[in-house]
């Protein structure tokens, strides 16, 4: 590369963020486009925002946790508020089964019961005889993240542009990144939309310090805290591009889930329903492919905020060069 | 020596469903690996309104293995009637499993509402695989009411338990030695599926058990050999079950040492 390259990246979910914030770092002059008016006006304002890469393992491919083993170190380094405390995998007593499998599905955790339950979430002692503890995992609040790296962005010098009437032509940088999720289905074919639902609850009754999953059979589901007594509880997983609100089915699981963790929950305001469409290609992996000069971040599907860190190298490496990367069509 | 499904013979007895794989590309392995007969999908749940499933439709029909579309999770006559119409205008097919669930713990059929649902869906022209119990009398009624196959529940759907009620299964077959049958639900591994051919069931409908394996593509090709086993062993007549021992070897003759 002869000159500083001129990128324009598009779309700020966390796809788009992350790309942004590490092409900065490299020394683009990063101009960021999101015509939907702000940071996170997709599917990653309603994420989870976990760290876990080794309870993701349970139903994702090895390849998600081995690139995503350094995620919580690359969150810690770029965004406040990065909470390391682990994550919890629960069941009701009658889907105890449930936590065998997943032990045997995944790695780096270590079995605990009632006492040391209790220990790590008092809330929750008494309620839950056996559990699995994944210490090195963290969790982030995915709207502060992708606020703070937006001001990270700009004390690097990259711009930004949330209006479709101020548009930047795409004829006027080197690079395009194109982070937009199923906007360019035209060009990205096999991408689909995955539907998930969440809720924000406002609960001070109940004091959780790190993620706890709740397995169920037909219903796993989680439940995040974030900071003044609110949870984010999330997140169905249907096969629909309904983008439409949420349904009772939807809210009762997520409910019921919440009630079974801690009964607390009961007397917990609703703050906000979410729906959104995850992007996902057939294997459900997210993917950086290019086209000229035009590369594509996409497919983040439910690993978002875990593999996008290592998605935005990837960008970065074909664009400064390092390596040539995946051809569009291949 | 497959039986006919409303007049169609399929190339294997083996059903899969199509639901809660990891990813669609591993649905398409383990779709490769089984060759079943029909794949089975979710219209209610998976898609949630009229167009917003076709992404994953156009998915499922590129496997190129016929089409059961099913009425999971409905639990009323008229939910069920309505998915059943929907799935034959997005899969142009009148081949329907019915599913109306009656309880939510077992998810159990409504075999009442299963009735009604199957007498209106026939009436309009669909072919209906109904999800039933091994119950008889129920099983009258279903055929009374227009359906030509019958899919009584090996165990509760996702349980795993496999066939519960061996005998009543039997009596089942017994009672309706020309109606095509296929246990449905319950199946938790190969095991299973063979025994339900062994009994002479003409097939076996699987998804959890292959959808929630570790590896769903090996125990997809593990269910598609069980139930070569089992349509193997019934075709080659098996043997009697005796109390006592029978030499394979005859002892008369022999030297009779203490």
């Amino acid at each position: 590369m002869t000159h500083t390259p001129r990128i324009l990246v598009k779309g700020a979910g966390v796809a788009g963020m992350t790309a942004a914030v590490t092409l900065a770092e490299r020394g683009g002059v990063v101009t960021l486009y999101e015509p939907g008016g702000r940071v996170g006006a997709g599917a990653s304002w309603m994420a989870g925002g976990m760290l876990a890469p080794w309870c993701e393992a349970e139903s994702a491919p090895p390849e998600v946790t081995a690139q995503s083993v350094d995620s919580v170190d690359w969150w810690e380094a770029h965004v406040p508020n990065v909470v390391r405390a682990g994550s919890l995998v629960l069941a009701p007593p009658r889907d105890s089964g449930e936590i065998a499998r997943f032990g045997r599905r995944t790695t780096h955790f270590e079995t605990v019961d009632g006492a040391e339950i209790a220990r790590l979430e008092p809330d929750l002692a008494g309620r839950f005889h056996k559990g699995l503890f994944f210490a090195d995992e963290g969790h982030v609040d995915p709207r502060k993240a992708l606020v703070a790296l937006l001001a990270r962005l700009e004390s690097l010098g990259g711009k930004a542009v949330f209006s479709a009437v101020d548009a930047p032509d795409d004829a006027a940088f080197d690079w395009i990144v194109d982070c937009t999720g199923l906007n360019v289905r035209q060009e990205l074919p096999t991408l689909r939309g995955v539907r998930g639902e969440m809720l924000l609850l406002r609960c001070p009754d109940v004091v959780l310090h790190r993620p706890v999953r709740m397995l169920h059979p037909r219903i796993p589901i989680y439940i995040v805290p974030r900071a003044d007594h609110v949870f984010m509880v999330g997140a169905t997983m249907i096969e629909s591009e309904n983008a439409g609100g949420m349904t009772v089915r939807s809210m009762t699981e997520l409910l019921n889930a919440a009630w079974v963790l801690h009964p607390g929950f009961a007397e917990a305001e609703i703050l906000e329903m979410g729906t959104g469409l995850r992007p996902s290609y057939p294997d459900n992996m997210p993917c950086v492919v290019r086209e000229g000069n035009h590369v594509f971040v996409n497919g983040m599907y439910r690993h978002g905020f875990l593999l996008s860190p290592a998605r935005a190298r990837e960008a970065a490496d074909m664009i400064f060069g390092n390596s040539v990367g995946k051809m569009l069509g291949n | 020596m497959t039986a006919r499904f409303y007049g169609v013979e399929l190339s294997s007895p083996l059903m899969l469903g199509t639901a809660q794989y990891p990813s669609p590309d591993i649905l398409r392995d383990a779709v490769q690996a089984a060759q079943p007969g029909v794949v089975t999908v979710s219209l209610r749940r998976e898609s949630a309104g009229e167009r917003a499933g076709q992404a994953f439709w156009s998915l499922i029909r590129e496997l190129g293995v016929p089409v059961l579309p099913n009425t999971a999770g409905c639990h009323t006559v008229k939910e069920a009637v309505t998915t059943a119409h929907m799935a034959r205008e997005v899969f142009g097919t009148e081949w329907v499993k019915l599913e109306v669930i009656g309880e939510l713990d077992t998810l159990q059929p409504d075999v009442f509402g299963l009735v009604e649902a199957a007498r209106i869906l026939s009436e309009d022209g669909f072919k209906v695989f109904p999800y039933t119990t091994e119950d008889l009398v129920v099983a009258e009624r279903l055929l009374a009411a227009g359906c030509d196959v019958l899919m009584p529940w090996g165990a509760p759907i996702g349980s795993g338990k496999g066939l519960n009620n061996i005998f009543g299964l039997r009596a089942l077959r017994a009672h309706f030695p020309d109606v095509p049958l296929v246990v449905d639900a319950g199946i938790g591994v190969p095991s299973h599926a063979a025994q339900a051919l062994e009994l002479g069931y003409d097939a076996v409908l699987i998804n959890t058990a292959v959808a929630k394996a570790g590896d769903p593509a090996v125990m997809a090709r593990a269910f598609r050999l069980a139930v070569e086993a089992g349509v193997l062993a019934r075709v080659a007549d098996p043997m009697e079950e005796r109390d006592m021992a029978v030499p394979s070897t005859p002892v008369a003759g022999k030297a009779m040492l203490a």
